[in-house]
């Protein structure tokens, strides 16, 4: 059982890791071994198995019974899942060898790179289970490894912050998740997901239990409500970064679709809420993207809109597109993300208003930066171009009816599409050209005052940046070569097929995005050219801090959601102290008072007991008359 | 006598004449006694699971009655209807190996310390709650499940902190409240029954309909007061935070378990009629455990009062296992209560070595433990992950399937409740994570030592082996659990 090795690998290396001291120097070693064998075996694994394994792989054996609902531990590898996973094991790989360098005085490298692993893990396992529980296992292990993960930075005080509200955010949505497995397992009896996808559900279960998934995928693909985690866990080391925003986690949303889209397909109303979900995602996050100064913010906000391309191709019933589009966002994103640490690396902040003339001095990284956004923006022939080509000829086919989803969720989300396209080449373009052209603004008005900045690996910052060292720089490299060339393999057919991907066809419909392409970046271009040094996002006037405050979501967050929680706990508890353990304590000192009342009743002097006794015999009469009168 | 027999009777005479003997020993010799015997014990406790296969009684008489693995039956006082009858099936063996671990656990935590009697209450504690989950008779029952309650009064007066007088009283007060609905409970179903064996009692045979009613409630009562279900719950708090280490972790393990079994085996077992109609009372406050547990700790500022009330949601996640009464149901709620046991077992030990270190229990005064005891942190944030029901850790089993139960029972109310309850679930992570933040994460408040000494280690690891061990494989505690409960649900109207 061959396959079972993709995520049994980094899985136990993951759980040994764990069990390594901490420390530096030597200590090192094993942890780090330990961490890149993990993901480099699941890499050699899924390689050899796309290369040798001519049919899908099922297996499933018995796990567990509860009720008369069987469990099973399946896998089922066909090769589209092995696309993914390659991807997964891949960036994970390239992760693990740039943290060596990244994090090389970090005395909690050895839990760090094990975490790293365990999330490899997860993610695999979801990608590779052929059952609902096993996938669940997955996700839920993501959701504490990226809690983990994010926190990992002891010099940041908002990490902590960040890293709770990573796996809050998320989990209120796995609470739908869980739910929406519940729904579909106890009608069905088994969670076998080849079993589910051929159970015929009853229309209204069937559009509860996706739609309760779809707050699942919400939370972990970080769709908009439920996205607001995801600009805050830029707290995280940079590479986790890269892995969450590439392989793991925000991936994993889309897959869990992908995987049960035969169900999806039977409900047009949990399509046209995702579609919607997309749509309002797309745009969110391209909005968001335009205005922030934080160099990992942008780049995570472009992430939310680009997974909103996925979701927007699942709804429009091309999940072909989503998954051609989650590999090549794979790449480049993976790329940008190590890249952006390239940077952080070199000048100590991740603002870009103190960036600016880094070209000369790290042209690697510079290049790297250019095929990355170029892939991100679309330009052909990059990765991104083919994909998110894809993905708008799906959209403008759903328009034309005949899909599963209704026509106007097809037109909202093609027409997002198009305008994120224009508004993704413009931050694009902002973003490499204020932070690699111009002067540097290092020594800004306000001076170099990087301790206050956000610098997540501990170093001295060189008098002129540079490229970084060689483990930082592979990797960079070597990703650099799948974001511009990736695309290209939708002219392969066996890829194609293998994704059940249209033909790729360059008619007229390409001339728009790329009409609209120019214009973004041109307009961005244009706006830095014609006053030096200023901020292209100046000219968003007084729409720049609404986006740059992601349209205040977080706040509204906080008032709806956490506050009231909180008042409802400070009233749940106050009822709990003053109602219901004040009875119990009552009931004490109630019947200690009674007790005492009575012992006092028994020490009254002699005149007055009697009165008392004479009082009782007269009592006691009074009753044996009156009954004995009835 | 087979040596299955010998075996069912050694787990509960062992203990009892080991308590005796280390309360006559000397100190130290008494302690090193009192760690053989817990330990000793494991043995028969090892040998039970083997008499399934060779002896595998069939009651052909009382189809719903429990599938004994092995059982011992002498008549001991007839005119009250009391047979020393104990039996093991698979309902009652998780629990039982749980008790004998928790207490070889805590009495080697306890051999390097002073004195000898808390070991001796230890295994007087053991002797009782094994012998409550042993029992096929109900007086039997009754009396084992009351020769727990003084020993624990002594330990919590005994070894416990500053208020550990008043919350001894409470503890013992409260739950001997709850005794006098057992008693009347029993004393009521075997009258009417004119036997006290529960073995021919499962399934409500000779109970007509309106005492099954009274049956029920008045046991549901007792059991809720110690299980303990919202709101019958305020002297756990006081209890658990007032308790030593020890006797947390006994409290919590496995003290709680004896109301949930109660009602699974002898409430729902004897009067299936009654439990069928308080269901819905029941599932209700078992969310309402769930939600307030979980609201409730959002807002302790106490280490072990906070892990004391999660005590409360997780209880409430087993008894709408319970409600549900389906077999999905009832397993998770065995899977919960097994897995409750471990988790905050383990949680209580390490509360409790945070504090002999740091000298508070304060969140507040607390903070960057993964600065000054990494292994410590990672040991907590284990424990707390697990006791938030991470999948493939022990405690996700029970609380997703006892949703799941609910989903599957249908209906309104009960797709509400299971809906409130996965609410609940979300709010537990939010709490833990809250517990974590202070303790682990940021900046070291106070500085403790970071050496885990020899006993700590020995103590721990089997619990955290334990919980990646059931929550790989729930199958361990799953095992042979299927046809009681279906038995059991069969019996239902």
């Amino acid at each position: 059982m061959i396959a079972a090795l993709i995520p049994g690998v980094p899985l136990l290396l993951g759980l040994i890791g764990l069990l390594l001291p901490p420390g530096d120097g030597d200590r090192r070693r094993p942890a780090a071994t330990l961490g890149i064998a993990g993901a480099g075996a699941a890499l050699l694994v899924t390689l050899g198995l796309l290369l040798f394994a001519h049919k899908p792989i099922e297996a499933s054996t018995h796990w567990v019974t509860i009720g008369g609902i069987d469990l099973t531990l399946g896998l089922s590898v066909g090769v589209a899942v092995l696309y993914v996973a390659l991807a997964v094991s891949a960036v994970a790989l390239f992760v693990q060898i740039y943290s060596v360098a990244y994090l090389h005085d970090d005395p909690r490298y050895a839990p760090y790179a094990a975490q790293v692993s365990l999330f490899t893990g997860a993610m695999l396992l979801v990608v590779t289970s052929g059952d609902l529980i096993g996938v669940l296992v997955g996700w839920e292990v993501m959701g504490a490894c990226s809690y983990l993960l994010i926190g990992h930075d002891r010099r940041l005080p908002e990490a902590p912050a960040a890293a709770v509200k990573a796996l809050l955010v998320t989990r209120v949505g796995d609470v739908g998740f869980l739910l929406g497995v519940a729904f579909l397992i106890s009608e069905a009896g088994t969670s076998r997901i080849a079993d589910l996808l051929a159970h015929d559900y009853s229309s209204g279960t069937l559009t509860a239990a996706l739609l309760l998934i779809l707050a699942g995928v919400a939370g972990k693909s970080a769709q908009f409500p439920l996205h607001t985690w995801l600009p805050d866990a830029m707290a995280g080391p940079t590479p986790i970064s890269a892995l969450i925003h590439a392989a793991t986690m925000v991936a994993a949303g889309v897959y869990v679709v992908f995987r049960l889209y035969p169900l999806y397909d039977r409900s047009p109303a949990a399509l046209a809420t995702l579609g919607v979900m997309a749509a309002i995602t797309i745009l969110l996050g391209g909005l968001s993207a335009m205005a922030q100064d934080d160099l990992k913010r942008v780049l995570a906000w472009s992430t939310v809109s680009q997974i909103g391309y996925m979701t927007g191709a699942l709804a429009v019933g091309s999940p072909a597109a989503a998954l051609f589009h989650l590999l090549t966002h794979a790449a480049f994103k993976a790329l940008l993300f190590l890249a952006a640490g390239a940077v952080i690396h070199a000048v100590g902040t991740n603002y870009l208003s103190r960036m600016g003339g880094l070209r000369e001095h790290m042209p690697v990284t510079f290049w790297s930066f250019v095929v990355g956004l170029g892939a991100l923006a679309g330009v052909p022939p990059l990765a991104g171009f083919w994909s998110k080509e894809n993905v708008l000829t799906a959209a403008a086919h759903a328009t034309e009816g005949g899909e599963a989803v209704p026509v106007w969720v097809a037109w909202v989300v093609w027409l997002a599409a198009l305008f994120a396209v224009l508004v993704t080449a413009w931050y694009a373009t902002r973003l490499l050209l204020r932070a690699f052209f111009g002067i540097s603004r290092a020594h800004g008005p306000d001076g170099p005052d990087w301790e206050i900045g956000f610098d997540d690996a501990r170093y001295t910052a060189p008098a002129t940046p540079h490229d970084p060292p060689g483990l930082m720089r592979w990797p960079i490299l070597l990703l650099a070569v799948p974001a511009a060339l990736l695309g290209l393999v939708a002219y392969a057919p066996g890829f194609r097929t293998a994704l059940e991907l249209d033909d790729p066809h360059l008619g007229v419909a390409v001339v728009l995005p790329l009409v609209l392409l120019a214009a973004g970046a041109g307009a961005a271009w244009w706006l830095w050219r014609a006053v030096p040094g200023a901020d292209p996002a100046e000219a968003l006037g007084p729409a720049r801090r609404l986006f740059a405050a992601g349209f205040h979501l977080d706040t509204l967050q906080d008032r709806a959601v956490v506050r009231p929680v909180r008042a409802l706990a400070k009233v749940v508890t106050a009822t709990d102290e003053k109602v219901v353990d004040a009875a119990v304590e009552g009931t004490g000192t109630g019947t200690t008072g009674v007790g005492d009342a009575l012992a006092i009743a028994h020490r009254v002097p002699l005149p007055g007991a009697a009165v008392a006794v004479l009082a009782g015999a007269l009592l006691l009469g009074a009753v044996a008359v009156w009954f004995g009168a009835a | 006598m087979t040596i299955y027999q010998v075996a069912l009777v050694a787990v509960v005479a062992l203990p009892a004449l080991g308590a005796a003997a280390v309360a006559l020993l000397p100190a130290r010799p008494a302690r090193l006694t009192g760690v053989a015997v817990s330990a000793i014990t494991l043995l028969p406790i090892i040998l039970l699971p083997f008499a399934r296969s060779s002896t595998w009684t069939t009651y052909s008489a009382n189809p719903a009655g429990p599938r004994l693995w092995t059982e011992v039956d002498v008549s001991w006082v007839p005119a009250l209807h009391l047979d020393f009858h104990l039996g093991v099936d698979g309902v009652s063996y998780p629990l039982v190996a749980l008790t004998g671990l928790l207490t070889a656990l805590c009495t080697a935590y306890l051999l390097k310390s002073s004195g000898r009697a808390l070991i001796a209450l230890l295994l007087v504690l053991e002797a009782g709650i094994a012998g409550t989950f042993l029992s096929f008779d109900l007086i039997l029952f009754f009396l084992f499940f009351e020769v727990v309650l003084l020993p624990m009064y002594a330990v919590i007066a005994g070894w416990g902190g500053d208020d550990r007088r008043r919350a001894a009283r409470k503890f013992v007060l409260y739950t001997l409240f709850g005794s006098v609905f057992l008693l009347l409970g029993v004393v009521t179903v075997a009258v009417s029954a004119g036997t006290a064996d529960l073995a021919e009692l499962i399934g409500g045979a000779g109970l007509d309909r309106t005492t099954q009613y009274a049956a029920f409630t008045l046991l549901a009562i007792a059991f809720a007061v110690k299980a303990p279900l919202w709101p019958l719950h305020t002297w756990l708090p006081d209890a658990h935070t007032q308790a030593p280490t020890v006797g947390s972790v006994i409290l919590a393990g496995v003290l709680l378990k004896m109301g949930t079994y109660g009602l699974i085996r002898v409430g729902v077992g004897v009067a299936p009629l009654g439990a069928e109609k308080a269901a819905p009372v029941l599932g209700i406050l078992a969310v309402a455990a769930i939600i307030a547990g979980a609201l409730i700790c959002l807002r302790q500022t106490e280490l072990k009062r906070l892990i004391a009330y999660s005590s409360v949601g997780h209880m409430g996640f087993v008894l709408l296992g319970i409600a549900t009464l389906s077999v999905t149901g009832l397993q998770a709620a065995l899977l919960g209560n097994v897995a409750h046991g471990l988790i905050t077992g383990l949680l209580f030990f390490l509360a409790g070595a945070i504090k002999d270190r740091a000298h508070t229990g304060e969140l507040a005064e607390l903070g960057g433990l993964r600065e000054t005891a990494p292994r410590l942190a990672g040991a907590l944030g284990f424990a707390a992950i697990a006791s938030l029901g991470l999948p493939g850790l022990a405690g996700f089993w029970g609380e997703a399937f006892a949703v799941v139960a609910a989903v599957q029972r249908g209906g309104g109310l009960w797709t509400t409740l299971a809906v409130l309850a996965a609410v609940g679930g979300a709010l537990t992570a939010a709490y833990f994570l809250r517990l974590l933040r202070r303790v682990t994460h940021g900046p070291a408040v106070i500085s403790l030592s970071p050496t885990i000494a020899g006993r700590e280690w020995l103590a721990w690891s089997p619990l955290v082996v334990l919980t990646l061990a059931v929550g790989l494989v729930p199958t361990l505690v799953l095992a042979a659990t299927s046809a009681p409960m279906r038995a059991l649900v069969e019996a239902l109207p």
